[in-house]
């Protein structure tokens, strides 16, 4: 039971890493969009195309801790006590980018939509960038039970490596996604726009990672023996094929399928870490067994999931068929502006 | 006991931190609670209305309830993801040992909360293009999603406050755990009913105020008059039902956590006939200095007659209940929120008489400046009530199975202080930007509504921003919004 929801833990932080990656990847994409002139068409398309959905793709992060807590405890507790800093600065980072997205839409001022679009670009790279942080430490062994907070937990060569590939995986997938949504709003230049973007962040990645290989051979030893052999490996090489892929896509401009791949390409290099760690939450301390919470607890947690699924797949589902079909769209000033018919006195 | 003691002489540093932050920040959060589970409720019940009597005004109230939604909601997002993270940054001994054993409730609520961040998106978006009807009907689910969310929340406070489904090993550790025990504790019917109804009258009090002080500064349009009605009429209808279901907690907390119900009504010894103080504080000896004594009343309050005993707070080690300090205060934010209460009820009773007798609202300026200030008052409750359950525990985090102190992060203090400060700032920031940002709505809705709208300078560089979607020379989309791809989570 514990195996089954530690790959529930796994689907979810591999949702939260598609749903909410892209989001960040689109904030990352914010901040480089330029001055307010030049910026502002990729801005609106960024702003309109995160809208509908940001709030429920950063729901996934909180299922995340919760069957972290529920599933594992301490695991829990040991990765909130050995990553103490990051966390809080990801905290901070999310705060900010949530706030600051969710007032820019209704601000009118330049200025005050400026210092609102600056803190939800800002945070959308840092934050990223320390939960990556986190995943690095994890995996080279740093977290053990018992470990306080140091800054080795977190400032080490891996969990470095780990945080700036975790910014390049979100811009891949911001940039990947932008590019459809371009394409159905019919902007063909945004189109090339974000395109050009993919195409440089899946070079920056694949840069990052041979930077990564000589360095997480040395500081990550447990995992790299684990990833260059078996499954895992196959997993890594399925995911690089099926970046390789969405590239070639977006450069035939195939752009209904290639957010798919896109994704697909992150979930096979989560899936391949996932797997290399087995049967280690915490390489090479903690083990999922060990781990594991009370049988009762954890049957519940399935059957709960299963639940869920039923109650929430419809609605994601019936929220995700409006959205294709063009039902969705923001409340304009028109629409709570217009008249009311003529007020009768009271 | 004794390496209890122990423990508790050897408070970290970083506890009063980690409680500062804790206290902090949920107590921010939990003023946008009130709109997060009663708002859709409120705007549905204009919306319904709208639809059904084909009533424009009504319809409007609802479309500009789903704009504050959209904002708060966002707010509401940022604000819990911190409370989540704090689990761990905290309070990491108390997740590490007791996650399995009541952690299941927040998974509920994690789930409902989901369903009900998507059936907001589809409401919130649906306004323009969605048939009425079905629009309508997609977001009926909504409250009870709500619900379902308080659910997991509070099964898991009222484990903290009465804890059970587990046994202790030989080291301390809770095994056989039985989950529908820990889930379904003695307090969770009392603490949920309670909670649930404070949110529905909070969220009530909140809108209708907004509308009474337009009615006050002479908008008695009927604009006004609907948007004081609708969610008056909810907040005034469980008023008194708030009134049975308070009682009752109250005597849940007597029964179940005696050294709480002690402090909260500052009962130093065991004993019978025990008076209530209304206010008043209690010193260190034991002694009562200043309030309002009234004899007996406490024994009656508790078991319905003078004779009934009340546990004292001396009848629990002194390491193990809340200080003379502690039990002041939440004696103090207990009889606060329940006089703001009966003054809440008193209210509604008098919008009853009136509308039965005449079928009016009442006349009375007095009347709306008591209801422009209800919303306020209830907030107040709100928070007190919460201040008296988390304080009354103390020192315990799992009542009678962790401290605190034992439950605390190993980060040093100054770690934990500076998140604090920094966490304030911030949130200091969010909220004034949210008010404002609020207010600026208002504004811009009362322009339009007394029809100002067309006279209005326009600034282009102002309108024409740089960020976010412009409607008529947008990215030649036409207007409708084009299809996404089907099934990504990024349409």
């Amino acid at each position: 039971m514990a195996e089954a929801v530690a790959w529930i833990m796994l689907v979810v932080l591999a949702a939260y890493a598609c749903a909410g990656g892209t989001d960040y990847g689109a904030g990352f994409w914010d901040l480089c969009a330029g001055g307010a002139e030049r910026g502002e068409r990729p801005r609106r398309l960024i702003d309109h195309a995160m809208e509908p959905v940001w709030e429920a793709n950063n729901v996934w992060l909180i299922f995340l801790m919760i069957i972290m807590w529920t599933g594992f405890p301490p695991f829990f507790a040991a990765v909130f006590s050995a990553m103490w800093l990051p966390l809080a600065l990801a905290v901070l980072g999310l705060v900010l980018r949530g706030g600051g997205f969710a007032l820019r839409k209704p601000t009118r001022r330049l200025a005050q939509r400026r210092v609102y679009g600056a803190a939800f670009a800002v945070s959308s790279l840092l934050t990223p960038f320390f939960l990556g942080a986190v995943i690095g430490g994890i995996a080279s062994g740093r977290v053990a039970p018992g470990v306080t907070a140091s800054a080795d937990a977190w400032s080490n060569p891996t969990s470095i490596i780990t945080g700036l590939m975790t910014i390049g995986a979100t811009a891949y997938l911001g940039a990947v996604f932008l590019t459809a949504d371009a394409h159905r709003y019919q902007a063909p230049d945004l189109v090339d726009y974000f395109r050009l973007r993919a195409w440089c962040s899946l070079a920056a990645l694949v840069v990052l990672a041979l930077i990564g290989l000589p360095i997480t051979h040395h500081d990550a030893r447990f995992l790299w023996s684990r990833i260059t052999t078996g499954a895992p490996l196959g997993l890594v090489i399925a995911g690089a094929v099926v970046a390789l892929v969405t590239a070639l896509l977006l450069a035939r401009r195939a752009l209904r399928w290639c957010r798919y791949t896109a994704v697909a390409s992150v979930v096979l290099v989560i899936a391949a870490w996932g797997v290399a760690q087995r049967p280690y939450l915490l390489p090479t301390s903690l083990t999922v067994s060990q781990a594991a919470g009370a049988h009762h607890t954890l049957v519940w947690l399935v059957i709960v999931t299963g639940i869920a699924v039923v109650l929430v797949g419809p609605s994601l589902a019936v929220l995700y068929w409006l959205d294709t079909r063009g039902k969705l769209e923001a409340l304009a000033d028109s629409d709570t502006e217009q008249e009311v018919p003529p007020a009768e006195p009271a | 006991m004794h390496s209890a003691l122990n423990l508790l002489a050897q408070t970290p540093p970083q506890t009063l931190p980690a409680r500062q932050l804790m206290a902090y920040t949920l107590a921010s959060h939990i003023l946008l609670v009130p709109m997060g589970v009663a708002l859709p409720f409120i705007t549905l019940l204009a919306h319904y209305r709208g639809l059904r009597r084909d009533d424009a005004v009504a319809l409007q109230l609802a479309r500009r309830w789903s704009a504050v939604m959209a904002v708060q909601f966002a707010i509401g997002i940022v604000t819990g993801t911190v409370l989540t993270f704090e689990f761990g940054l905290l309070w990491p001994g108390m997740m590490g040992r007791w996650g399995d054993v009541f952690g299941l409730g927040f998974g509920v609520e994690a789930w409902a909360f989901f369903l009900e961040a998507v059936l907001i998106a589809i409401y919130l978006y649906g306004w323009r293009r969605l048939d009425p009807k079905v629009h309508f009907w997609l977001a009926v689910p909504l409250p009870f999603a709500a619900l379902m969310g308080a659910f997991g929340i509070i099964a898991a406070n009222s484990w903290m406050n009465t804890p059970q489904g587990f046994t202790l090993d030989a080291q301390g550790k809770p095994v056989h755990v039985t989950v529908q025990q820990a889930v379904f504790t003695p307090m969770f019917g009392p603490e949920y009913w309670h909670f649930v109804v404070a949110m529905f009258l909070t969220a009530g009090y909140v809108v209708a105020g907004v509308y009474a002080v337009g009615w006050l500064r002479g908008r008695r349009d009927r604009y006004h008059r609907l948007g004081f009605t609708i969610p008056f009429t909810v907040a005034a209808i469980l008023s008194p039902v708030q009134l049975v279901v308070g009682d009752a907690i109250a005597r849940a907390v007597f029964h179940r956590q005696p050294t709480k119900f002690a402090a909260m009504e500052i009962v130093w010894n065991t004993n019978t006939h025990v008076p209530e103080y209304i206010f008043g504080r209690l010193n260190a000896g034991g002694t009562i200095s200043g309030g309002l004594r009234i004899p007996q009343l406490d024994s009656v309050l508790a078991g319905f007659k003078p004779s009934t005993q009340v546990t004292g707070l001396t009848a629990t080690p002194e390491a193990d209940r809340p200080t003379p300090t502690e039990a002041t205060l939440i004696h103090w934010t207990f009889d606060i929120m329940v006089l703001l209460g009966t003054a809440l009820l008193l209210l509604a009773l008098w919008y009853a008489v009136v509308w039965l007798r005449k079928r009016d609202l009442p006349q009375s300026r007095w009347f709306f400046r008591c209801a422009g200030v209800a919303g306020a008052a209830s907030l107040i409750c709100v928070e007190c009530g919460w201040i008296t359950t988390e304080v009354g525990r103390q020192p315990w985090i799992v009542y009678q199975n962790m401290r605190v102190a034992q439950a605390v992060t190993s980060t040093r203090a100054d770690s934990v202080w500076t998140m604090l400060g920094v966490i304030l700032a911030l949130y200091v920031v969010l909220f004034a930007a949210f008010i404002t940002v609020l207010r600026k709505m208002h504004h811009r809705w009362r322009i339009a509504d007394e029809g100002l709208a067309r006279n209005r300078p326009v600034h282009p560089p102002e309108i024409v921003t740089p960020y976010g979607p412009r409607e008529e020379a947008g990215m030649a989309t036409g207007p409708s919004r084009p299809a996404a791809q089907d099934g990504d989570p990024h349409g």
